[in-house]
């Protein structure tokens, strides 16, 4: 019963941030295509769905995803864990120590993406497009992959205090080696990659884990360390699907080759 | 109805999905690892219920009304290819999706949240909402521009690696004067604008214009849109802190 009072202002702060985009495509359809909108009831459904809908996540937010990953980062950090698992009190921590936060951070990476609806549309829409060389599981392998080892490393970035942008930047320059070697059918593809693993449910997960961190690490604060996580989290699957493209291109040349080696192999037999 | 019914419950199967690799990995850890009792995960079952609900009521909301009008209106604006029309639409579609998505609102929440503790701005609820709704505004405005600069690339075909490549350099400019409270939240941000609500559309966009116009290839040209919601989002929220700054 709390929780049905508790939500009713969340919904009617949705209801305030759907409004417009509805108003907007309502007016659009009038304008431009100046046809009155087909199936008007259930357009008009749909969007107290959409309504109530993200009124009542933003609740669960609050309740669940956001403590959730405070309190993984507390108890991952927490000192008497520490010194049961590395034997060591606070002060003498260096950022090896807190292997359990990588491990978590890429668990969480990398399960996440590998179940993110939309990565999942796209690439199957990949895959049709690409005529099947595209492969959809390998597509999602690889987006998590990089989304693992990218929530793993802004943990690491956020333990040792290094700049941010350094990371971001060292990022994005091998990206730009790999976009020039690469083949030009995965890049685009590649590119939005980086957008789509964070979902609406992982963001806030590793939002607070992020903030969390920042808080227990001695001398780290949440406003100068405690972000970046997420930026991570889209960097490295554009790496990692770029370097699925490479791949696919080398498999291609070493079984042409294998194949040509079989085939010289198999004349020189046949002249023998 | 019963289509409708079948429908939702796929949504709400297709949320839980979502939640599910989070709770099987937390769930590992606190039994394997911190060996605790899984009593402190049931107590928060309740707001787990709530996500899985609330997402799903949004995708199964989205699917009813905002998918099919949003799709119907750009393969038709493609189709017309009135460029003014096109581009308008391709900036409101941009900005109202941007609004409205979840795992924004929580990111500004929580930066207004952690801003306000550390002093960064006023402690009051009004000076965090302010803040918060700050932005927001500037993430949203930044997608609507993204959207505009990708529709204008598919329609002129310019090259998608220089104008991302040029993009990423200015935002490491632009993170040398911006004030260092900022950075981290802008960087985030830019990954934070493309999901649930965003993706789904902007792919249809750029796949049917890319699809509609002779010459262009729907794998290379129509893919990318998000790349740019996904950059100018940090461009934005960096000038947005110099201003602030100024002010």
């Amino acid at each position: 019963m709390d929780l049905i009072l508790g939500s009713v202002p969340f919904i009617a702060n949705s209801a305030i941030d759907v409004l417009p985009i509805a108003i907007f495509l309502f007016a659009f359809q009038r304008i431009v295509i100046g046809k009155p909108l087909p199936n008007a009831g259930r357009i008009a459904v749909g969007f107290v769905f959409v309504i109530v809908g993200l009124g009542l996540f933003l609740v669960g937010l609050e309740l669940t995803l956001f403590p959730l990953g405070k309190l993984m980062a507390q108890q991952l950090t927490d000192p008497a864990f520490l010194y049961e698992t590395v034997g060591k009190s606070v002060t003498d921590l260096v950022w090896q120590d807190y292997y359990w936060v990588y491990l978590f951070a890429c668990a969480i990476g990398f399960s996440t993406a590998l179940a993110e609806p939309a990565l999942i549309a796209v690439a199957m829409k990949a895959n049709t497009v690409s005529g099947g060389a595209i492969g959809v599981w390998g597509l999602r392998v690889a987006v998590a992959i990089g989304a693992g080892i990218g929530v793993a490393l802004g943990c690491f970035r956020i333990i040792s205090g290094l700049p941010l942008h350094y990371f971001i930047a060292a990022g994005y320059f091998v990206v730009i080696l790999q976009t020039a070697i690469a083949p030009r059918l995965i890049v685009p593809l590649a590119y939005d990659s980086g957008g789509v693993t964070t979902s609406t449910v992982s963001v806030p997960i590793i939002a607070a884990l992020g903030l969390g961190l920042s808080e227990a690490v001695p001398g780290r604060s949440a406003l100068l360390d405690g972000f970046g996580l997420v930026a991570f989290a889209a960097l490295f699957p554009i790496i990692s699907v770029l370097a699925y493209g490479q791949l696919a291109v080398l498999r291609e040349r070493v079984s042409n080759y294998t194949e040509h080696v079989r085939h010289t192999e198999k004349e020189e037999n046949d002249a023998i | 109805m019963k289509d409708s019914l079948t429908t939702l419950s796929h949504d709400v199967a297709g949320s839980l999905r979502d939640l599910l690799p989070i709770v099987l990995v937390i769930t590992v850890f606190q039994i394997f690892v911190f060996e605790e009792s899984a009593t402190r995960l049931l107590s928060m079952a309740g707001g787990g219920l709530l996500v899985v609900l609330g997402l799903a009521f949004f995708i199964f909301g989205l699917r009813l009304a905002l998918f099919p009008v949003g799709e119907g209106l750009a393969n038709a604006l493609a189709r017309k290819g009135n460029v003014f029309w096109l581009i308008a639409f391709a900036f409101v579609l941009g900005f109202g999706t941007t609004i409205a998505e979840p795992a924004l609102i929580a990111i500004a929440a929580e930066a207004a949240e952690v801003a306000a503790a550390e002093d960064a701005i006023a402690a009051s609820a009004e000076a965090r909402k302010n803040y918060a709704l700050g932005l927001r505004l500037t993430v949203a405005l930044a997608v609507g521009v993204a959207l505009i600069i990708g529709v204008m690339r598919i329609l002129a075909n310019w090259s998608l690696p220089l104008l991302i490549i040029g993009g990423y350099c200015l935002v490491v400019l632009l993170t040398t004067i911006a004030p260092k409270e900022i950075v981290g939240v802008a960087y985030d941000s830019g990954g934070v604008t493309t999901s649930t609500v965003t993706v789904p559309l902007v792919t249809a966009l750029g796949v049917g214009l890319a699809g509609s116009l002779k010459g262009r290839n729907s794998m290379t040209d129509g893919f990318g849109l998000i790349a740019f919601a996904s950059l100018t989002p940090i461009l934005f929220v960096l000038a947005y802190g110099i201003i602030l700054q100024w002010t």
